[in-house]
């Protein structure tokens, strides 16, 4: 994948995953970007530190009578792995969850891709972008 | 004297990721469980009455949502259990809504009818 110059977008969320329609909508936003060779960081802040947990798994829907092959439960964490695998050797993806929200929260079992930082790290970040958008819990 | 109403205004909060709307999974569910349980739609919620609601084709990062959520379906299911799904008038008319957009079994209900409706349940369960 080729890079879009040095353009480089910083996304700041809140909602932790399956509780908001932000996440569906920040996780797009992040494919697009990198899909057009824009570099993406994501500071992930207190409930959105949930989004990366590794234990997230599917589950069958007894109301529709579903098996879990047959419901393929989609996971926060699945989509953001396809993400990082998505930016692979081109634009970069850097997603940071907040250490004292991953200790608060005891969510550090995180997939392969995110880093551990803090509020410092979401400054330095939109110093060094083009823009950041930042996406508050409502 | 009808049992529960259970009332859902906020509308598509993670249903994506969740594949339905998780008030209208756990009222299906309590209805299953012998619940006597009528819904109310109001607010944006009254979307979910609509028919022929498409969320399919959603890919990020090269992950395909197979089986998207079906809201509309789900609200049908909900009412060939037996249970009444009510929406406010008001509010569909106030996004443009019109009765025929609606899935069958769906009964409409005036604002100002509201406070009969919630005397008519022993309890209201406000999401």
């Amino acid at each position: 994948m080729t890079t879009s110059g040095d353009k480089t977008i910083t996304i700041a969320l809140m909602d932790p995953p399956y509780e908001s329609g932000t996440t569906t909508t920040a996780l797009r936003i992040v494919d697009a970007a990198l899909r057009k060779g824009i570099n993406v960081n994501v500071f992930a802040y207190e409930g959105a530190v949930n989004m990366t947990m590794k234990g997230q798994a599917a589950h069958p829907n007894p109301v529709k009578g579903t098996s879990i092959e047959e419901q393929d439960h989609p996971s926060s964490s699945r989509f953001i792995a396809g993400l990082f695998e998505l930016a692979g050797d081109g634009p970069k993806l850097d997603w940071v969850n907040c250490g004292l929200c991953v200790d608060e929260r005891g969510a550090g079992d995180w997939i392969e891709g995110p880093r551990r930082g803090g509020p410092g790290d979401l400054f330095k970040m939109s110093q060094e972008s083009t823009n950041t958008l930042i996406i508050g819990t409502r | 004297m009808a049992g529960i109403l259970s009332v859902v205004e906020r509308a598509y909060h993670g249903t994506i990721e969740e594949q339905d709307d998780t008030i209208l999974w756990v009222s299906h569910m309590l209805k299953n469980a012998g619940a006597d349980l009528s819904i109310l739609l109001r607010s944006n919620a009254v979307n979910y009455a609509v028919r022929g609601q498409d969320a399919s084709g959603l890919n990020i990062g090269g992950v395909d949502l197979s089986v998207p959520p079906r809201i509309d379906d789900d609200v049908i299911a909900l009412t060939n259990t037996g249970a009444p799904v009510y929406v406010v008038a008001e509010d569909l008319a106030d996004r443009g809504i019109s009765a025929g957009d609606l899935c069958d079994g769906v009964q409409t209900v005036a604002r100002a009818d509201l406070a009969k409706l919630f005397d008519e349940h022993d309890a209201i369960w406000h999401w």
